[in-house]
């Protein structure tokens, strides 16, 4: 990403006179509008289907999205320091395909979430080794590793599937915490606060934002460039792993073709919080909102019976009108002012 | 000697002649002159979309959208040709150019007009090409016999002991030679991913360029679409999911450098053939073809490793770089 499209696309930052009241900000940013239209969103489906105001459809409605921020976070981050990975999904295909190897030969739970996040991990230091260490192009190398990460699974399991998992492994993605409250979503709420100080509190997390907007002056000011790129590769492989254990264990089955896709969603989800695709700019705020929009537009056209390829469409849309409508306004405003 | 060691294009030719004597010591019909052309038939699609996807990468962009823009357009056609049969085939084959064109056409305008980086429009496009697919065949399929047998073995059809397949991949990769070297686009794709700034400097639009690649790859795609229709003689959704990414391969492997700019039509012809050699052996020499993939990703990231220590280094801008920002702007 960063070898790809820094050199053209870098605009110059223009600094107003004065800075606006920090209320005014706040009604401009992007995370406003996106709550919105969150907001917007569920208004409407509460008018299109009568079951949707429900404590626990709502609950259930969070699956739809839990899994993939808990990736998203970690995503926000790389894309923030401008890289990227598109092999998430596969690590999910090859950790679940790990833990379900290692279910056939009747280890328990704890070693179970650990062989998941460990492949994880591995995933994530291998595609990190090959982009901070070698110095790769990311895209290119998670192209490459998405079909190598997927493809062992393909060797492990062809057509086959693991089924037979210890009972209370399950917990991971059918348990609640109390009440409607499950498992999983408490994680992400726990992951959202715990990315939210890294990105926002923390040395680290200024390091990224300096990474994605000028990687020579990061490396000019002292800022170790390609270990903070390496750990950035290994949280998304951590989480990947985590969102792993999470999916296999709702699903209750491995195959090598689950969660197909979702290096999109994921990105999706990123870009639609507000992140730059250029690297720079972001808040976890508004990818914890993203969030929400996807998972409440997905349940919502479910309610509706859309079938899942339609949906796709959706998000594919989402996608590129995020990204355009910025743009645009930009150009009028430009225009405006010529 | 030592340059022709250097010489990528030499290199690939020799690799895959090592590993078609290699399989060949396994099994023994592997490298008779039959199965060779059988092979190269066989890889005539991909060489087809890699070029276009090469055409894109030069230009510093990248296509995701081939295989979904393949499958609806495949679909498509084929769909036309089951609904009316009496459409003669020549206006499929255009239609087909042209719907894939069309497809291209809006990547390439997402690209150049509002300036959304091409992995993002090509990974969005991706979906909503494919859902375009289910939208129009409501999920169904078309099956050999719904098609018309014109239809069916256009591509088939033997001229001097090659099948018209093969003779049109060949055509392509002369034409794409032609373009990419004796034409003012081929040069200015080159010239837009080599170094933008010194390309604008030149009086190159870069924009246009990006689109013109997209409106050429989508093209590929869309023959291409007619071309795994009538092949494999069944057209339904899922056609070709995850072929961007062996498009994306045989480039890198050819030495197409994905930073831009550098990389030759042989090149991705030959990354191609790579390819397709491994797929046809695998069989062969009783590896399951599950393992395809896999190996697939081993050969991006080695190919991607090994272009990385290949690449020149870059010149330096001595002409300030703002006038021409503005102007890609």
């Amino acid at each position: 990403m960063s070898t790809a499209t820094t050199g053209e696309t870098a605009t110059r930052r223009q600094i107003p006179d004065r800075l606006g009241t920090p209320f005014t900000r706040l009604l401009a940013s992007w995370e406003v509008l996106l709550f919105c239209v969150a907001v917007a969103i569920f208004i409407a489906n509460s008018l299109a289907s009568p079951y949707f105001l429900n404590a626990w459809n709502l609950s259930d409605a969070t699956f739809n999205f839990t899994e993939k921020a808990l990736i998203a976070f970690a995503m926000a981050l790389l894309i923030i320091a401008g890289e990227i990975d598109l092999s998430v999904a596969a690590i999910i295909a090859l950790a679940s395909t790990a833990m379900g190897a290692a279910a056939q030969t009747g280890l328990g739970t704890p070693g179970l979430v650990a062989i998941g996040i460990g492949t994880g991990l591995a995933c994530g230091a291998f595609n990190g080794v090959l982009v901070a260490g070698l110095k790769l192009p990311s895209i290119v190398v998670t192209i490459g590793t998405m079909s190598l990460f997927r493809g062992i699974s393909y060797i492990v399991l062809g057509d086959q599937a693991y089924g037979k998992y210890p009972a209370d492994f399950a917990w991971f993605g059918q348990g609640y915490v109390a009440w409607v409250f499950s498992f999983e979503f408490v994680l992400f709420l726990v992951m959202a606060a715990v990315f939210g100080v890294l990105l926002h509190r923390t040395n680290f997390g200024r390091q990224v934002y300096v990474i994605g907007n000028n990687p020579l002056a990061a490396r000019f000011s002292g800022i170790p460039v390609e270990r903070v790129k390496f750990i950035l590769f290994l949280l998304t492989g951590l989480m990947s792993g985590i969102a792993a254990v999470c999916l296999t264990s709702r699903l209750g089955s491995t195959r090598p073709s689950i969660a197909q896709g979702w290096e999109l969603e994921v990105v999706t989800m990123v870009v639609l919080g507000g992140v730059s695709i250029l690297g720079g700019a972001g808040t976890i705020a508004g990818v914890v909102i993203a969030a929400f929009v996807m998972g409440l537009v997905t349940f919502g056209l479910g309610l509706l019976n859309v079938p899942g390829i339609v949906m796709s469409i959706f998000i594919g849309l989402l996608l590129i009108v995020t990204i355009a409508l910025p743009i645009i306004a930009r150009r009028i405003k430009h225009a405006r002012k010529a | 000697m030592q340059r022709l060691l250097k010489n990528r294009e030499l290199l690939l030719a020799l690799i895959i002649l090592v590993m078609i004597g290699g399989f060949a010591t396994r099994a023994a019909g592997f490298a008779a002159p039959a199965n060779l052309a059988n092979i190269f038939n066989d890889t005539s699609i991909l060489i087809i979309l890699a070029l276009g996807q090469m055409t894109v990468i030069l230009t510093k962009s990248i296509d995701l959208s081939v295989a979904a823009n393949l499958a609806f357009t495949g679909m498509a056609v084929a769909m036309l040709d089951a609904a009316y049969p009496g459409l003669p085939l020549a206006l499929l084959i255009v239609l087909a150019v042209v719907i894939g064109a069309a497809l291209g056409a809006i990547n390439g305008f997402l690209v150049w007009l509002l300036q959304i980086p091409p992995i993002v429009v090509t990974l969005g496009t991706l979906t909503i090409y494919r859902g375009m697919a289910f939208v129009l065949s409501g999920g169904g399929w078309v099956n050999a016999h719904q098609m018309t047998p014109d239809f069916l073995n256009l591509p088939r059809l033997p001229v001097l002991g090659l099948p018209i397949l093969s003779w049109l991949a060949i055509a392509i990769v002369l034409a794409m030679w032609f373009v990419l070297m004796r034409t003012p686009f081929g040069r200015s794709a080159y010239a837009s991913g080599g170094n933008p700034t010194a390309a604008v400097y030149a009086g190159i639009d870069v924009g246009r360029a990006r689109f013109l690649a997209f409106v050429l790859s989508g093209a590929l795609a869309g023959l291409s679409g007619y071309l795994w229709v009538s092949r494999y003689a069944v057209a339904y959704v899922d056609i070709a999911a995850g072929f961007e990414l062996d498009t994306v391969a045989a480039c890198v492997i050819g030495g197409i450098s994905i930073a831009g700019g550098i990389g030759t039509v042989i090149g991705t012809v030959l990354g191609a053939l790579f390819l397709g050699v491994i797929k046809n052996a695998l069989p062969v020499i009783g590896i399951s073809p599950f393992a395809q993939m896999a190996i697939s990703g081993v050969v991006i990231i080695l190919a991607v490793v090994f272009n990385a220590r290949a690449e020149k280094k870059k010149g330096r801008i001595i002409l300030r770089e703002r006038a021409a920002k503005e102007k890609l702007a």
